[in-house]
């Protein structure tokens, strides 16, 4: 984490519930954390650990019955999980952007991209028309569409995969926001073109000093992508440090797990690890850590007590192998 | 995955098990909590009781012409100071018991309604799935003739199938093929919207992996339609039968009342109601309200069912 | 033409000869008529040559529209090939109305698909899903029979018998893939086609499919065709790879081969764009373009405007599948006249 500056991010204690008839289900149970401006924080978790939920909560789009049930999420330094829904509107595209995974109804298909880039623009910032267009067409050079002028008044059916996920990440980018969520937005694409989106992220994000929210499946993409990175399990974050350090020795048994568990080039015709059983669903979490029952490390109070976040230099781990209290 | 000692439950214990099941499913939850629903289903119980068993409770057989008194033609219902306690509702003008002739004209107009949805069910499902899983000409031939149909309303339709019948049966057994009259022409104006219906689904659904395992292995395509597509496409299907089954009422009651549908000697609430129009605005007005009246509960509480099907089905559906 | 040489003296067990099919993705013929527009023939896969051997593990790889899925789908006979033709243990396709294949050969092929919940008859329990095959080639008769080898089917994928009881809703994407890999097996085919059978699950689940995919390979002798757009998995899992581009093979090599000396700039690109997990921080050559419109292909070689090493030849001529000293084929001019970096 770097100093003492305002967190551009800041998420304290979320808790989202789903209040159904046979019970409430916690989908993201007391979760924090933080994120500097400039900074990509990649959340990564298999389906069902709540983090598009936690992207969702972040920008208010949580689908009913959905709700926060509990926590903060402040934006440089005011809290927004508390606003109504016209001053919500007002932060959305101008301060917090967002991308989402599939770029086919990401974009209305009744408009032009050019229309729907300068209405952004226009929706946010107090410009002229002429001088937005004008914005427009610098951006969708800026995420790499050649002959920009043109395509501004093409319809997103008219381009491929790849060149409307730039078009997304233009739309996003467009009102100049300070932090961008982004929800799986290369999990669609082919391998070619994750690619180039990914560099492409990386460098917007740089230039226009965004920080990103990344939001993924893919170890790939987060070592690729982000600074830190967060590993949810059942709602929860297990893990959360700088990427390197993360992947490469990682404190929690599932991180460590996942990781053996993916498979990489050159090894080839060897058996996989793998961690047995499949994530609780969110009517069967176990008591304690939400792992226990698949972690080849549990021990005693693993049962009885869900672990808090344990400091270990500059990295957090809710295990309590790392319980810094105990004698070892 | 833990090992458990491979055990079948008896059947006892499976449908008990599964009715416990349903009872908590969504569907029925969803019922038990819509005081509308459960009185309109209460309703509808009630129509069809009635129907089903009007032979027994109905104080008089209005069919059997050696009961009816004429002379007791246009007595006012009951609570009136001129009416008597044995003909609840009164009687029409030829002396039959309005009550009676409600119940046993409900039986015809849900005999009718029941058959020709049934057979407009299994038309148009039957061409849907045809149409939607095979394509091609068929598909382009049988939507065409959809089309076509789809562009006169119902109503004309049966008239036109009535019609015909009445020029081609012979004057005698008309009587007693008014019912089968009447089922194939309603039926026959209704499947077009069955097999729309199924074909869309079918198309959407055999493009599945399903589908196409089923192919791999080598099933037969009628095979693939029973026993794959079928249970699959049929969920819209019963929410439109639901509904239709009150249009059908309310169509039988429309060529009854226009003098096509049901004879005088075997009514059914159209034909009631017909016969109690001409006598509307001279007073006795009992022969036409209270046949009209139960139409308008039974066709009422089947649609309220209706609707709350489709709404519970709805989330299902994708 | 040449193939990878077949060591074994075995004859494989699947053949593909120049098979190539095309859909026809035309407007409808009013359209075409008011619109003046032309019949358009979307040419999925042209010209497509391999061997199956007893036993391997086949990765056919690429992006989406290269035609790996149709391949697929052409061996296990959902639609015939519009060129070309395709044999299984010596037996040809045939061109009769009741599919590509007679029942013998249909009850030793299966295939597995890859989203685990269009896959499975929602409206079926477990027990009839897993049967099907059983019954409809008749393998066995008796409720109890099917019902024994359903039970036994059950436990060789990770299930338990109270699981046949059961409707797919129920379970989650990696256990109905194993539902999926049941029902393939149960009427003991000695080959399986397998469309990208892992890539909707998580990378967890993932592992434990591909583990128990590589037991089963093991314990009953199957033959995989595995189609995969991921290398990772395909590294994993294959004996050999194919690579394929907008319908054409351009590279056909052993697994170890391929991944550590890739020929083809297009195999190359494909390697280089696997994000580094192990931020190794490898120096990756940068990636151009997207797939073409496989409606208009490029002329020549398809792959030329993407590619590093495209010269005037590449533009005009198509290039032919070539045996490399190593035993690679590889389709490529830059490859063949010396011109790509070792």
């Amino acid at each position: 984490m770097t100093g003492p500056q305002i967190p551009l991010l800041e998420v304290r204690n979320l808790r989202v519930e789903f209040p159904t008839r046979h019970g409430t289900l916690v989908a993201v149970d007391d979760v924090s954390f933080a994120i500097a401006p400039g900074e990509v924080l990649g959340v990564v978790g298999e389906s069902g650990a709540g983090k598009s939920l936690t992207g969702m909560a972040i920008i208010g789009l949580l689908e009913r019955p959905g709700r926060i049930a509990a926590g903060e999420i402040l934006l440089e330094g005011g809290r927004i999980d508390n606003l109504d829904r016209a001053a919500l509107r007002r932060i959305r595209g101008r301060r917090v952007g967002a991308i989402f995974q599939d770029p086919l109804t990401s974009l209305d298909p009744l408009y032009t991209i050019g229309r729907q880039i300068t209405e952004t623009i226009l929706a946010h910032l107090s410009v002229s028309r002429r001088e937005a267009r004008e914005r427009a067409i610098a951006l969708l050079a800026e995420v790499g569409l050649a002959a920009p002028e043109r395509r501004l008044d093409q319809y997103p059916h008219q381009f491929s995969g790849g060149m409307r996920q730039r078009v997304v990440i233009a739309l996003a980018l467009c009102a100049e926001p300070r932090l961008i969520i982004a929800d799986e937005p290369t999990t669609a694409l082919d391998v070619s073109t994750q690619a180039q989106i990914i560099t492409l992220l990386q460098r917007l994000s740089q230039q226009h000093g965004a920080a990103v929210l990344l939001i993924t499946h893919d170890m790939g993409v987060i070592a690729e992508t982000a600074h830190r990175v967060a590993v949810m399990y059942s709602g929860r974050i297990a893990e959360i440090g700088p990427v390197r350090s993360v992947i490469h020795s990682p404190f929690h048994p599932y991180t460590a797990g996942l990781m053996r568990s993916i498979p990489r080039i050159g090894r080839t015709g060897t058996r996989l690890a793998q961690i047995d059983g499949a994530m609780p669903r969110l009517d069967a979490i176990p008591s304690g850590c939400a792992f226990h029952p698949r972690c080849p490390q549990r021990f005693a109070p693993c049962e009885r007590q869900r672990p808090p976040l344990f400091r270990i230099g500059d990295r957090l781990a809710a295990c309590w192998l790392h319980d810094d209290s105990r004698s070892i | 995955m833990s090992e458990r000692a491979p055990t079948r439950p008896s059947s006892a214990t499976v449908t008990r098990g599964s009715l416990v099941r349903a009872w908590n499913s969504d569907l029925l939850y969803s019922f038990r909590h819509s005081p509308v629903t459960v009185a309109a289903a209460a309703l509808t119980l009630v129509c069809l009781g009635g129907a089903v068993f009007a032979p027994w409770i109905a104080p008089h057989n209005p069919f059997d012409l050696a009961s009816v008194n004429l002379l007791d033609s246009f007595t006012p219902p009951g609570w009136n100071a001129h009416g008597k306690a044995s003909y609840l509702l009164g009687t029409d003008n030829q002396g039959r018991d309005v009550l009676s002739a409600i119940l046993y004209g409900t039986r015809i107009s849900l005999t009718v309604g029941v058959a020709a949805v049934v057979f407009s069910l299994a038309l148009g499902v039957s061409v849907g799935l045809l149409s939607g899983y095979l394509g091609g000409r068929l598909d382009a031939l049988l939507m065409r003739i959809a089309d076509v149909q789809l562009s006169f309303p119902a109503i004309l339709i049966a008239l036109l199938i009535d019609g015909v019948a009445h020029v081609a049966l012979p004057r005698a057994s008309q009587g007693s093929m008014a019912v089968y009259v009447l089922i194939l022409a309603i039926g026959l104006s209704g499947w077009v919207q069955y097999a729309r219906t199924v074909r869309g689904s079918t198309l959407v659904e055999k493009n599945k992996e399903y589908i196409q395992a089923a192919r791999v292995i080598g099933r037969h395509p009628a095979a693939i339609m029973l026993h794959h597509l079928l249970p699959n496409v049929m969920g819209p299907v019963l929410v439109i039968a639901t509904i239709q089954l009150a249009t059908a009422i309310i169509t039988e009651a429309t060529l009854s009342f226009l003098g096509v549908g049901m004879p005088p000697t075997t009514p059914s609430l159209g034909t009631l109601i017909r016969v109690g129009n001409d006598f509307l605005f001279s007073g006795e007005w009992w022969i036409a309200v209270f046949p009209g009246a139960a139409l308008v509960v039974l066709v009422l509480s089947v649609n309220l069912l209706g609707d709350w099907l489709r709404d519970a089905l709805n989330p299902k559906l994708r | 033409m040449t193939t990878v040489a077949a060591s074994e003296g075995a004859p494989p067990l699947i053949a593909l000869h120049a098979v190539g099919r095309d859909f026809d993705v035309s407007k409808p013929w009013l359209n075409r008529v008011l619109e003046r527009t032309p019949r358009q023939l979307l040419r999925a896969v042209d010209d497509f040559s391999v061997q199956v051997r007893k036993g391997e593990t086949m990765a056919l790889v690429g992006e989406s529209g290269c035609g790996k899925s149709t391949v697929a789908r052409l061996i296990v006979g959902l639609f015939p090939p519009s060129r070309g033709s395709i044999e299984f243990d010596g037996n040809a396709q045939t061109t009769s109305t009741a599919g590509a294949w007679g029942p013998e050969v249909r009850r030793r092929m299966q295939m597995i698909f890859q989203d685990p919940y269009a896959s499975l008859n929602p409206r079926w329990r477990v027990m009839d899903i897993v049967a099907e095959p059983l019954l409809a080639h008749g393998v066995l008769t008796r409720r109890a029979d099917l019902q024994a080898r359903v039970f036994e089917l059950l436990g060789q994928v990770g299930l338990t018998p109270a699981d046949g009881d059961k409707y797919p809703h129920e379970f989650s994407g990696g256990q109905r893939q194993r539902i999926s890999i049941a029902r393939a097996l149960s009427s003991a085919p000695e080959f399986l086609a397998c469309d990208e059978p892992t890539s909707a699950l998580d990378v967890s689940v993932q592992a434990q499919i591909l583990n128990l995919m590589k037991d089963l390979q093991d314990r009953l002798g199957l033959t995989y065709l595995f189609i995969s757009h991921n290398l990772a998995v395909v590294s994993a899992m294959a004996t050999r790879v194919g690579v394929m581009y907008l319908g054409r093979l351009v590279e056909l090599a052993d697994a170890a081969m391929l991944f550590a000396r890739p020929r083809h700039p297009y195999t190359r690109m494909l390697l280089d764009a696997i994000p580094d997990i192990e931020m190794s921080g490898r120096p990756r050559t940068p990636v151009a373009g997207e797939v073409a419109n496989p409606l208009e292909p490029p002329p020549g070689c398809a792959f030329h405007p993407r590619c590093p090493l495209s010269n005037q030849r590449c533009r005009i001529e198509r290039p032919e599948l070539k045996a490399e000293p190593e035993g690679a084929l590889v389709a490529c001019h830059a490859v063949a006249e010396g011109r790509a970096p070792a």
